[in-house]
């Protein structure tokens, strides 16, 4: 679940308790105190380190086109992410695509329409889907969402849309699609909470003036508060985003594992995590753990860039928002 | 004019729901007074009170006011001013749990029967807040247009007209006219308040309710502001809200007095025109809050 | 005062009359009821999962789950390796990264300058945000590759990576929450800084801390990816050998999920009603307090 920060608190505590405490044992507290917290900047470092000297065997033989390469194939040592990096995005994509829109409308749902008694239990019930185990949701997946999906979205898609290739059948329920499907609905906490707090930030001055001009209740939240609110809204969707692209056991079991880059959405893929989950233990010492090392990094990088950006714009609208472990 | 001073204690019924409606049917033309055949834009409140749930928060007013003026409302802090004020335009209703007794009628017309509609009823009586609040994501322009744009049915030709119209009538247009498309809120204070009022303007209301519209400001915006609400006089039925006495007696024709009860609600004590109020009020409780006095 | 267009209309007309046409009116109805119903849509599929989760989980449960490994040879047994696996690595995680995450954010809340707090913070959000499965690497290179031997306890230092960031953040909010009136009437009575934040300091904000940790302690339950790497999962039962591999809740569903045996998948479903139950009840422990005060 990531936490976004808090501004740098009052100096009250700090500079009261900094200065003070000349003697030894608050001096060992405080330098003791400071070891545990330099530690967490120590493992963050340590984990930057060790996954680029890991990586750094087979980007030395196969330089960009590791991130290029379309095949993947360790018996014939040849390693191209491209697969896995379509499948990653892919299914991400799907993902925000579905759950941006039914976030943000539950989000405002929550922050400006519901009355109490329901908006409590229902963002209640919204924060337990976010404490269910990944791996529940895989299991739930393959032999619930899979077939179902299979039988009515999925066969209504093909028939309706299916001479678009990319929409081309023949469905099998596990596969791109389902992946998407899981991802937004583990990714819908995230985007929820997160708007809906910058959704109740929106200054209540905003909301009587559109009123005060003649406005509907909707009409009200889509012109003074939604836009009020767009950059911390695309700060959620992008933290969802962000966690959509590393999930990893809910999308290893349904997504069919296919080393091959998917033509249609109902294709079997696979993506960076779900291919390091599959492969990972069977790779022994070598290229291939290099390899898979690799694909870490890579993933590591988007995921942390987007964390950045997203912090950044829902500290605009909202302050610090924090949301809960 | 009337002068009409109603003092009611309190343990009187208890009007826990809208009132039963004194509004004449739909077709209201045919009973109107020869002199509205343009609009006029009287209010009056008749035993109006307010309740947050369990709390009253404001007492049977009864309160008339006259047409193309500016009724003044004063009292001290917490007596129900603004509560008293969103009654009109039923900007209260966004408070959860608030509920409304009494009547309250504009030309005749019961604003909170059954079939009339808040969102249209904000088109006629508009608001002016206390702290400026211009939206931030949009343009000068688009800021006057915003009411307008509800309504979806003006060309931008139509559009532009309004929007200068209302920016003049605001005593902005000079300053802003060449720069209609910067944001809202790159104004100063003072400025920003005008945008607001112009943007009020822009719908053409009949009425203009203002809730401390200068607390905010500093005293050379205010006194724009002030000549502002003058001018403005001619054309529509102004309320303001102040804490400001000397304002009131600057800016009113009316002005009606408020107190806190022992029983923490609000009530009328006093209105009458601004002259008498100000140097020979009726009610011991005027004079002491002119003067000064109070405990 | 002109109107816009047309002769100018009676204030009753205008009230009654409408500017309001059926489109607005019909329009703000019907995006309010979407907006229902995509909160509705939301919880359908938490309603979905406990239900099958509950449904299929208490089929398979039964006492050979629960007292007894898989057998050595062919199908059946339990998943005795897997509880208790689980009910040692994420304790013994839960102790290192416990002292790490609350000390650390003392140091954070009470002593550090503003450069180093804004860092050491920083640091512990982006660690938030990094996929757990990357910690499974990670761990793995210095913990699991230079001894070419799965193990236990790189699983549960793998599982206290990810917690320490979670408490260290929920614990520097609870911190920040406590009034500096406290601290400042604590010194002034001459106690020294070290007793000060554990008697009033942490004293004050135990609950939150407490809250913190226990959601922390529930998400490490249920992680598997981090565990793939590291602990590995075995079918014997490890009781205390942190130095070989071991199996838990998480990678016991993962593996049984994965056999084309019904049997087995069933049993995986018996796994994921066990594990359920736990991250749920922890979570509904923590959170009923404060959904009980906000509905109040």
């Amino acid at each position: 679940m990531s936490a976004v920060p808090t501004p740098t608190p009052p100096l009250g505590p700090r500079g009261l308790l900094g200065g003070s405490g000349s003697r030894l044992p608050d001096l060992v507290f405080r330098g003791g105190t400071g070891v545990f917290a330099w530690v967490v900047v120590a493992i963050l470092g340590l984990l930057l380190i060790l996954l680029v000297l890991n990586s750094r065997q087979v980007f030395g033989q196969f330089g960009l086109s590791f991130v290029t390469g379309t095949d993947w194939d360790p018996v014939a040592g040849m390693y191209g992410a491209l697969p896995f990096i379509i499948g990653t995005v892919a299914s991400s994509l799907i993902a925000i695509l579905l759950a941006a829109p039914i976030g943000i409308l539950t989000a405002v749902f929550l922050a400006e329409l519901a009355s109490r008694r329901v908006a409590v239990p229902l963002t209640f019930a919204i924060e337990l889907l976010a404490a269910i185990p990944s791996v529940v949701y895989g299991l739930w997946g393959v032999f619930v969402l899979g077939p179902v999906l299979k039988a009515t979205v999925e066969a209504w898609l093909v028939g309706t849309l299916g001479w678009l290739p990319i929409f081309a059948g023949p469905p099998f329920g596990i596969g791109l699609f389902a992946a998407g499907v899981i991802l937004t609905l583990m990714i819908l906490p995230t985007v929820i909470s997160i708007s809906r707090d910058v959704i109740s930030s929106v200054p209540n001055h905003q909301r009587e003036a559109m009123l005060a001009l003649g406005a509907t209740r909707w009409e009200m939240i889509t012109r003074a508060v939604l836009p009020f609110a767009r950059s911390g809204i695309v700060g959620a969707l992008i933290l969802g985003l962000g966690r959509a692209l590393g999930e990893t056991m809910a999308v290893t079991m349904v997504i069919g594992n296919s080393q091959k880059i998917p033509q249609s959405i109902f294709d079997p893929s696979q993506t960076i995590a779900s291919q390091i989950a599959t492969t990972f233990n069977e790779a022994g010492v070598g290229l291939q753990t290099s390899a898979l090392i690799a694909l870490g990094l890579i993933l590591l990088v988007i995921t942390m860039t987007l964390n950045v950006i997203a912090r950044l714009l829902v500290w605009r609208v909202a302050g610090p928002v924090t949301e809960a472990a | 004019m009337t002068v009409e001073t109603h003092v009611r204690m309190a343990n009187d019924s208890d009007h826990g729901q809208p009132g039963p409606a004194l509004a004449p049917k739909p077709d209201v033309r045919a009973s109107l007074p020869a002199a509205a055949g343009a609009a006029s834009g009287a209010i009056q409140t008749r035993a109006l009170n307010v309740c947050y749930g369990p709390f009253r928060a404001v007492k049977d007013i009864d309160l008339a006011i006259p047409p193309n003026s500016v009724t003044a409302i004063i009292g001290p802090s917490g007596c129900g001013k603004s509560t008293f004020l969103r009654t009109l335009n039923r900007m209260h209703e966004l408070t959860p749990g608030a509920t409304v007794g009494g009547s309250v009628t504009l030309d005749g017309v019961d604003i909170y029967g059954p079939e009339i509609d808040p969102v249209q009823l904000r088109r006629v009586v508009g608001m002016v807040f206390q702290r400026p609040n211009p939206f931030p994501t949009m343009s000068i322009f688009e800021n006057v247009a915003s009411g307008l744009r509800l309504t979806g049915r003006m060309r931008r030709s139509e559009l532009g007209d309004v929007v200068e119209r209302s920016l003049r009538r605001a005593a902005l247009w000079d300053e802003v006219k060449d720069k209609l498309n910067q944001n809202g809120t790159s104004l100063s204070g003072g400025q920003q308040q005008r945008l607001c009022i112009a943007r009020a303007l822009a719908v053409d209301p009949e009425v203009i309710l203002m809730d401390e519209p200068a607390s905010a400001l500093d005293p050379i915006a205010t006194l724009r502001i002030e000549e502002l609400i003058a001018e403005l006089r001619e054309s529509y039925t102004i309320v303001i809200v102040t804490h400001n006495m000397q304002q009131a007696s600057r800016v009113s024709d009316r002005t009606a007095f408020f107190t806190m009860g022992e029983d923490r609600a609000g009530y009328l004590v006093e209105v009458d025109d601004t002259v008498k109020i100000f140097t020979n009020p009726t009610e011991q409780l005027t004079e002491d809050y002119i003067s000064g006095r109070f405990g | 005062m002109t109107a816009i267009a047309g002769p100018p209309q009676s204030i009753a007309a205008r009230l009654t009359g409408s500017t309001v046409g059926r489109r607005r009116t019909i329009v703000d109805r019907v995006m309010r009821g979407l907006a229902l119903a995509a909160a509705i849509i939301c919880v359908i599929p938490l309603g979905a999962v406990l239900a099958f989760v509950i449904g299929n989980g208490i089929s398979a449960l039964n006492i050979d789950l629960l007292t007894k490994p898989p057998k050595a040879l062919g199908l059946g047994g339990g998943a005795l390796n897997a509880i208790l696996g689980s009910l040692q690595m994420v304790p013994l995680a839960a102790l290192l990264a416990v002292p790490i995450g609350v000390l650390g954010a003392v140091y954070v809340a009470e002593f550090g300058n503003r450069r180093s707090a804004r860092i050491i913070r920083f640091s512990a959000d982006v660690l938030v945000g990094v996929p757990s499965i990357i910690i499974g690497i990670f761990v793995f290179t210095f913990l699991v590759l230079p001894f070419k031997q799965f193990n236990a306890f790189a699983g549960s230092v793998a599982l206290a990576v990810i917690m320490v960031p979670v408490i260290m953040r929920t614990t520097e909010e609870s911190l920040h929450i406590v009034p500096n009136s406290l601290r400042e009437a604590s010194l002034a009575l001459g106690v020294p800084v070290w007793r000060t934040v554990f008697s009033v300091v942490i004293r004050t904000g135990l609950s939150g801390i407490l809250t913190g940790t226990m959601l922390a302690f529930a998400r490490a339950m249920g992680e598997t990816a981090p565990l793939l790497f590291t602990a590995l999962g075995s079918r014997l039962i490890n009781v205390g050998n942190f130095a070989k591999p071991m199996d838990a809740l998480p990678v016991f569903i993962y593996v049984n999920a994965r056999q084309p045996n019904e049997l087995l998948n069933q049993q995986a479903w018996g796994a994921a009603f066990l594990l359920l139950a736990i991250v749920l009840i922890i979570n509904v422990a923590v959170r009923a307090r404060s959904w009980g005060r906000q509905i109040g």
